[in-house]
């Protein structure tokens, strides 16, 4: 049955929570006003990356006035869980694996009596050699979980025959979170050792789950409630498990309510972050720089337990050719298992340290070639009729990565402006500039098939609202407010009549994590999928109700339309009736008025032991350029102007996307510019708090800043809509690699080369050493043959990575370069 | 965000810290005198001579009376000599408006007005205070009253999580009166001290100078 309803007129409505956050009444969970017997708890970190626990010794902790209690992995009933392999130790038995691990968990009177209660509890523990780099975990073969690869056609073939081979090593730092609010959750005991959690998470199933078998709970003991989050970013999608576990163990044994909430410090060093990746490649191409084959080894950081990065690694996997077509290529993940906190999801799960590593490849291309790396991105872009395959196998339906690209190079003077760039870089002798296109074709739904489904329950009550419950969470997207939309607009109400609930795992039972940028395609789509039910039936209530009363109208309960607020025949749209009184028509015959949708996403799938399938429903695509500015004698980097076009389909509502696409390009820019990861030799993270932490702040937003989309109906999604949450970050990209384009003017015949991220330290001692590098060439007058690895005194903590490197391995053709200088060939061996 | 070169300027009540204490005198010292056990009653209904204690912390040893006007109403309680006015907020007077993100006066989400200036509340102990005009967030308009800068931040969809909002719009009211810089630059730069993880800072941008646009503010 096709029954109508209306699309808005204006669907830039305000978010739901709107009033609350400009008036300080939006409550996070630390905002719930305490309960009279409420218990405060801390958890006492391992302070070691890796060591034995000698013992432990609480009798000062009982001595601190409020003390009420101190609990150890003995107090719970399992230890071991995991969303994808159950490896994880939840509290640490008789080693420790990471700093920040719990070893024992307190709990107090108050605030301070509990961090009084942390404090005197007194560790001994045996230090044990920790596993703190990629290569030492190589070395010790440590892995977590199998090898994961995809492979298509012959790349040795292909490389046999190369016009040229490009090899090198990049290392992509991790990033921590920084959600402003950092994790949290409050735990009520109820009767029967049933518990209520309140927590900061992006999955209450995920808790319910691991509370229920860490506890002895049965499921339907555990309700987990989550009203919203301030700041989520995959951070809270595993990591929010282990507070809510433990003060859940602290509410059982003490039957009082028990309240965690991380401080800022604590949770950057005890938590996971992005995954770093140190990733080894290989690719050929030919002399108009398309590439041929790509060979790509990538070892994910993993740290110490599994988490999500299987998952993460696949995302990568995926990934890795971006918006460009492989037509040979062999990509193998792994997984290193290190002794720092469990790396796990953050926006764009993987896929962003797969697209850098190609997008790194087409500058370098460029580079070699001395071609713009526009048109090496241009050259190698998937096609719409043929080049249209992914190297996993599905096909690149929808394509519009053409369209953006061609638009975008015109909409942002894109040749003028490399005009301009080369002009100013040859006289500015204070000053270096650099200007990057780089793209994203980020592929939409989880890589784990049986997450992409949902539940929604839609009430409606006799007055005409209605509330909708899903179990999506909110952490600032947007998705109650799109779920409001499409359920408002199903219906043909006004906005305000509908409220989106807290979730919670006791109206919808087994929800997938609020990731994957699907929260709304699948939670919308079950919520109209619920609304619907309800429409027909009202419908025929209300067609009867018309039949009964005109004469001669008949009963058509097709042709009943919901608009404006009303119900009426399309027949004879004069004669209507109020939703409310349509509402209170059904209930008088006794039609139920409430309703539960389910969503499953057809047509994806994926077999990792043929590393082939199709595992996303479409693909979100864009594209960015962005134009840097160095000051040379700091290393001081600023964006003057970035340009993003993008294809999110029909949106909802274009206001939240637009929000949506510049928040998620900022936190790429900050990932691979300013957030710089410093750990000490043992493994402790330095950089715990904003003060060393830097995340972009609005001085660091591009000088000139537009951001577009272009009409694309993405007829396989609810509304033509296209998930948007994820895909932009990746566009953040652009920045680092216009910064890597500007040193291509002072690096001479060397392909530049730049960590992640490229913070004014990283870009100073670059360009220190490209002009160290000419004065040698100049002073020797032949090749300079260590020019491609970095200078290694340089290079720094433990953690921190070799430089990423290109290497020119080899020119088959002699004398048949593209590039016009000479002296590179020369620092080529063959492979 | 600390504007020690900024332009102080007094609420618009006048009162200063010396004549407010003058005029306080023995009633406002003796209200201060006890704690008294259980939560304090909610922001809104609290009196102006209430005595709130952290029932949690049961009144520590040492405590100190405080007496300051928090959003124009006289409080006055005993304290630990320790808190901050951020948890002094929160905490004591159970006004959860104002976010704790860092605790450490490095990203502006606890920003409220002390004496019509901006300070990092986390930064600044409660006890310095005494005396003070404090304004938060709950202070500076209601759902149903809103601020024209808090209208303005929901015109431009100036948030996404918005937990940082509220330190965002005490921050952005207090530079109005500081003197908008005229250039985005400058206003960006006024702002740097807040930090939005959600990345909402075109529309934080917006909403300031379509406030300003709009009307003459004055906090
Ligand atoms: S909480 Fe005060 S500045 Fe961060
Ligand atoms: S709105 Fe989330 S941190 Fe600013």
């Amino acid at each position: 049955m096709q029954i109508g309803h209306k699309t808005p007129k204006n669907p830039n409505i305000p978010h739901d929570s709107a009033i609350g956050h400009v008036s300080g009444t939006s409550v996070y969970i630390d905002d719930m006003p305490p309960a009279h017997n409420e218990v405060f708890v801390e958890i006492v970190p391992s302070p070691v990356a890796f060591g034995r626990i000698r013992s432990i010794d609480t009798s000062k902790a009982l001595a601190v006035p409020g003390f009420v209690g101190a609990y150890t992995y003995r107090d719970l009933h399992h230890n071991k869980f995991g969303p994808i392999t159950q490896d994880e130790i939840l509290m640490a038995e008789d080693t420790v694996y990471f700093i920040g691990q719990a070893v024992v968990v307190v709990a107090a009177e108050s605030r301070s009596a509990a961090l009084a209660a942390r404090r005197a509890v007194v560790l001994d523990i045996e230090e044990l050699d920790p596993c703190l780099t990629v290569a030492e975990a190589i070395r010790r073969d440590q892995y977590l979980d199998r090898t994961y690869a995809i492979k298509r056609g012959d790349v040795e073939a292909a490389f046999a025959e190369a016009d040229h081979i490009i090899e090198g090593h990049f290392s992509i730092a991790g990033a921590d979170h920084f959600y402003l609010e950092s994790q949290a959750c409050i735990v009520y005991p109820q009767e029967y050792d049933q518990i209520v959690i309140h927590s900061s998470t992006q999955n209450p199933s995920e808790i319910q789950h691991v509370a229920a078998h860490l506890l002895g709970l049965n499921l339907n003991q555990v309700v987990v409630i989550t009203k919203r989050m301030g700041g989520g970013f995959g951070g809270k999608e595993c990591q929010s498990t282990h507070p809510a576990v433990m003060a859940a163990m602290v509410a059982l044994k003490t039957r009082r309510p028990a309240r965690l909430i991380y401080n800022k410090d604590d949770d950057m060093q005890w938590t996971g972050k992005r995954h770093p990746f140190e990733n080894d490649y290989k690719v050929s191409f030919t002399d108009a720089g398309v590439i041929t084959a790509l060979q790509a080894r990538l070892y994910a950081d993993g740290g110490a337990y599994n988490d999500l990065s299987t998952a993460v690694v696949g995302r990568a996997l995926t990934h890795i050719d971006n918006a460009y077509f492989l037509p040979n290529a062999d990509v193998v993940g792994k997984i290193a298992r290190t002794n720092f906190p469990p790396n796990t999801a953050f926006r764009g799960f993987g896929g962003p340290q797969g697209i850098i590593t190609i997008e790194n490849i087409c500058e370098e291309i460029a580079a070699y070639l001395g071609m713009d790396a526009y048109d090496v991105r241009r050259a190698n872009l998937y096609g719409v009729d043929e080049r249209n395959t992914t190297h996993y196998g599905q096909l690149v339906a929808n394509n519009t990565l053409p369209e953006l690209f061609d638009t975008l190079l015109e909409s942002s003077q894109y040749r003028e402006r490399r005009a301009t760039i080369d002009g100013f870089n040859q006289s500015s002798l204070t000053h270096l500039r650099g200007m990057a296109m780089t793209a994203v074709k980020f592929g939409i739904s989880f890589t784990n098939k049986a997450l992409n489904q949902a539940n929604a329950l839609v009430n409606i009550y006799l007055d005409g609202t209605i509330q909708v419950s899903t179990g999506a969470t909110e952490m600032g997207q947007g998705v109650n407010t799109n779920i409001k939309m499409l359920v408002a607009e199903e219906f043909g109400i006004d906005y305000d009549k509908v409220i989106v609930m807290a979730t919670s795992t006791e109206k919808n039972n087994n929800t997938s994590a609020t990731a994957a940028s699907a929260a709304t395609d699948l939670n919308g789509s079950a919520a109209v999928n619920a609304s619907r039910k309800l429409k027909e039936r009202i419908a025929e209530v209300v067609a009867q109700h018309f039949a009964s009363t005109e004469t001669g109208m008949g009963a058509y309960p097709d042709r009943i339309v919901f608009a404006d607020g009303y119900i009426y025949d399309s027949r004879k749209p004069s004669r209507r009736i109020t939703f409310a009184e349509a509402v209170n028509l059904s209930y008088r015959e006794r039609v139920s008025l409430g309703e539960r949708g389910h969503y499953a996403t057809s047509g994806i799938g994926f077999d990792w032991s043929l590393g082939q399938g199709a595992p996303f429903l479409y693909y979100t695509n864009g594209c960015a350029v962005s134009e840097v500015e160095i000051d040379r004698f700091t290393g001081d980097m600023r964006v003057l102007r970035t340009d993003i076009l993008m294809d999110i389909g029909q949106s909802i509502n274009p206001g939240l996307n637009r929000g949506q696409i510049v928040g998620a390009f900022v936190q790429g820019m900050g990932w691979l510019t300013t957030e710089d990861l410093r750990y000490t030799r043992n493994g402790a993270l330095l950089t715990h708090s904003p003060t060393t932490y830097k995340i972009p702040n609005i001085y660091d937003l591009p000088a000139t800043f537009i951001c577009n989309t272009i009409q694309n109906d993405n007829k396989v999604n609810v509304r033509g809509t296209k998930a948007v949450g994820e895909p932009p970050l990746v566009l953040g990209i652009s920045v680092w690699a216009a910064v890597k384009n500007a040193l291509s003017y002072v690096s001479g015949e060397s392909i530049p080369t730049l960590n992640t991220p490229a913070c004014n330290e990283e870009i100073l001692s670059r360009l220190t050493y490209y002009k160290r590098l000419l004065e040698r060439q100049d002073n020797n007058n032949h090749a300079f043959n260590e020019g491609f690895y970095h200078d290694e005194a340089s290079v720094l903590l433990p953690r921190a990575r070799s430089h990423a490197a290109g290497r020119a391995v080899r020119s088959n053709l002699s004398g048949k370069r593209a590039r016009s200088k000479s002296g590179k060939a020369d620092k080529g061996v063959t492979a | 965000m600390d504007a020690d070169d900024k332009k102080v300027t007094k609420s618009g009540s006048g009162i200063t810290r010396r004549s407010f204490l003058a005029h306080l005198g023995v009633a406002g010292v003796a209200a201060a005198s006890l704690t008294t056990p259980g939560r304090a009653q909610p922001a809104a209904e609290a009196k102006a001579d209430d005595q709130s204690g952290d029932s949690m912390v049961k009144a520590p040893p040492g405590a100190v009376p405080l007496t300051f006007i928090v959003n124009k109403k006289q409080r006055s309680l005993k304290i630990d000599p320790r808190t901050t006015l951020l948890d002094c907020l929160r905490e004591n007077l159970d006004m959860t408006g104002t976010k704790k993100g860092c605790d450490h006066g490095q990203c502006g989400a606890c920003t409220v007005h002390v004496n019509g200036r901006r300070v990092n509340s986390c930064l600044t102990l409660a006890i310095m205070c005494q005396g003070d005009e404090i304004t938060t967030i709950e202070g500076l308009g209601t759902p149903e009253h809103l601020h024209p800068m808090q209208q303005a931040f929901i015109t431009c969809d100036a948030y996404q999580c918005g937990y940082c909002t509220s330190g965002q719009i005490m921050s952005a009211t207090a530079l109005m009166e500081e003197g908008l810089p005229p250039s985005d630059q400058g206003i960006k730069e006024a702002m740097s001290g807040n930090i939005c993880r959600c990345g909402a800072y075109p529309n934080i941008l917006s909403a300031i100078k379509m406030c300003k646009q709009s009307t003459k503010v004055k906090s």
